[in-house]
Parts: structure tokens; C-alpha cells; sequence
């Protein structure tokens, strides 16, 4: 039992890791490129 | 293919291709990840840390894919100076590195159950780790090209040279002794059982379409930042 609690605390390390790494590089190219585009966009309206 | 190195078409094509991978890619991804984490068999001598191939192939796949786009790409910018072959080498280098460096922690991790150690300085995860080394070096060199001026064919050599370690990953389990098991996945077939096989090419599947949509998205981002520079220069010259 205890064995199985420790191999649970390696999965959901593994698993946090990713998920959190993986969302966190969505999202910051979604915003990096939202930004870019809405600089061109208004210097295009100047 | 000439006919994509168009900015103006790809943006046209871009545009709504990058909510569509980013999006299937996210349904994709829960989905594997939540059959892996809950739904998938322990396996008998691994027990529930086989759980852990869900995530650790696709990143290593990623991060592996990554420095072929990379290559690719330089090829392409250096034989046929296609204007987005650049923009998509530069827009891989930060997603391959994140991949490269989320499967060496989840590599790390797995091995601490599995060998009993975090890390050995075998074939495998060193070549591994120098491939995240040549993604920063290769960052930093972009990087500063864009900032000081400078050929764009210097990251280009460069990401052609580094594509040497990529065959030396693939085939390091079987040059070299190493804790690491020999590939699960190859073209002439899986040594998994059908339950990991398929939850692992869903997973596979869900982190490559979020990989692209990344890199559609830093193509974009890039190539705005070009165009308002350009814009910038114009008027400074007209002013």
C-alpha cells in the first residue's frame, strides 16, 4: 500500500510538470502573438 | 510549396488553422491524459508509474520533431531562401526546447521508480540533454542576429549541424549499454500492449497538434513584428 501511495506521488509530479509546462507555452504564444498583431493593426490605422 | 512562402497566403491560411489545432489539439491531449491517468491498466512489473508514458513519449517525440523542423527549415531558408522557412526555424526553437526539457523532467522522474536513480549519464539522456543545450545555443544565436544584425544563414548552419544528434538519440539504446529500454515505437511495429498503444498515439497525436498551432501562432507573432518594424522604417525614411 504504502508502495502504491509513493508510485502515485511520481505520476501526478510527472503529470502537474507537463500539464503546467504545456498550457503555460500555449498561452503564451497565444497572448505573444494577440499582442504583436494588435501593434501592426494599430500602427497600420496611424 | 513555393506557393506557401507567400506571408500574405500563409497569414490567410494561418488565421484560422491556429484555434483549430490549438483547440483540437487541447481535446485531444485532456482526453489521453485522462485515459492514462485513470482509465489505463497498471502494468505488472512498473505498477502505476507506467502511467508516466502518456506524457514522457509525446514531449520526447515533441522535442525530438522540433530540431527536425528546425533543420528542415534551414535547409529550405539556405537552398531556396523561402522568407517564412527562417521564421518557421525560429518559431520551433522555444516550443522544441520546452518539449525537450518537459521529457527529460518527466524522463527524471520516471527513472527515480523504475532505476532508482533520477539520472544516469547513459547514451540516451545525454544525447537528450545535449539536444536542450542546442536549443538554447541555437535561441541566443537567433536571438542575437535579430538584435545585433547578422546573416540569417548563421542559425541556419547551425540548425543543420545540430541534426546530427538526432539520429544518435534514436539509435544510442542500441549502440550503447543503458538503462534505457530499446524504442516502444518503431515502423515495424509496437512493443506495447494494445491498452498503452493506443492511449500513447492519442497522446502523441493531442501534443503534436498543440505543437503546431504553437508554432503557426510564434510564426505570427514573428511576422507582425516584422511587418510593423518595416512599417516603422518606411515612415522614418518618409519623415
Amino acid at each position: 500500500m504504502r508502495e502504491g501511495l509513493d508510485q502515485w506521488n511520481f505520476v501526478i509530479a510527472a503529470y502537474a510538470v507537463t500539464i503546467a509546462g504545456t498550457l503555460a507555452l500555449v498561452a503564451w504564444s497565444w497572448l505573444a502573438m494577440r499582442a504583436a498583431e494588435r501593434r501592426r493593426d494599430e500602427g497600420r490605422r496611424k | 510549396m513555393h506557393g506557401f512562402a507567400n506571408p500574405a497566403r500563409f497569414l490567410r491560411i494561418a488565421r484560422w488553422l491556429t484555434p483549430v489545432l490549438l483547440l483540437s489539439g487541447l481535446a485531444v491531449t485532456t482526453a489521453a491524459l485522462v485515459y492514462g491517468l485513470f482509465f489505463a491498466p497498471a502494468e505488472r512489473l512498473q505498477g502505476e508509474t507506467v502511467r508516466i508514458i502518456f506524457i514522457h513519449i509525446p514531449t520526447v517525440w515533441l522535442g525530438m520533431a522540433g530540431w527536425t523542423t528546425i533543420a528542415v527549415a534551414s535547409f529550405v531558408e539556405l537552398v531556396w531562401r523561402h522568407p517564412l522557412a527562417g521564421i518557421a526555424a525560429r518559431a520551433a526553437a522555444v516550443p522544441g526546447a520546452a518539449f525537450t526539457a518537459l521529457g527529460l523532467a518527466t524522463g527524471s522522474i520516471w527513472g527515480r521508480p523504475a532505476w532508482g536513480t533520477w539520472w544516469v549519464w547513459d547514451g540516451r539522456l545525454t544525447s537528450f540533454l545535449v539536444l536542450l543545450f542546442l536549443y538554447l545555443g541555437y535561441i541566443a544565436l537567433a536571438d542575437s542576429i535579430d538584435r545585433e544584425g547578422g546573416s540569417s544563414r548563421i542559425p541556419a548552419i547551425f540548425g543543420l549541424v545540430g541534426a546530427i544528434n538526432i539520429p544518435i538519440i534514436h539509435f544510442s539504446v542500441t549502440w550503447w549499454n543503458s538503462l534505457h529500454q530499446p524504442p516502444s515505437l518503431t515502423t515495424g511495429g509496437s512493443a506495447m500492449a494494445a491498452p498503452f498503444l493506443w492511449g500513447v498515439l492519442a497522446a502523441v497525436l493531442g501534443f503534436s497538434l498543440l505543437f503546431g498551432g504553437v508554432i503557426l501562432a510564434r510564426m505570427r507573432a514573428i511576422l507582425a513584428r516584422t511587418q510593423a518594424e518595416a512599417r516603422l522604417r518606411r515612415k522614418a525614411l518618409e519623415g
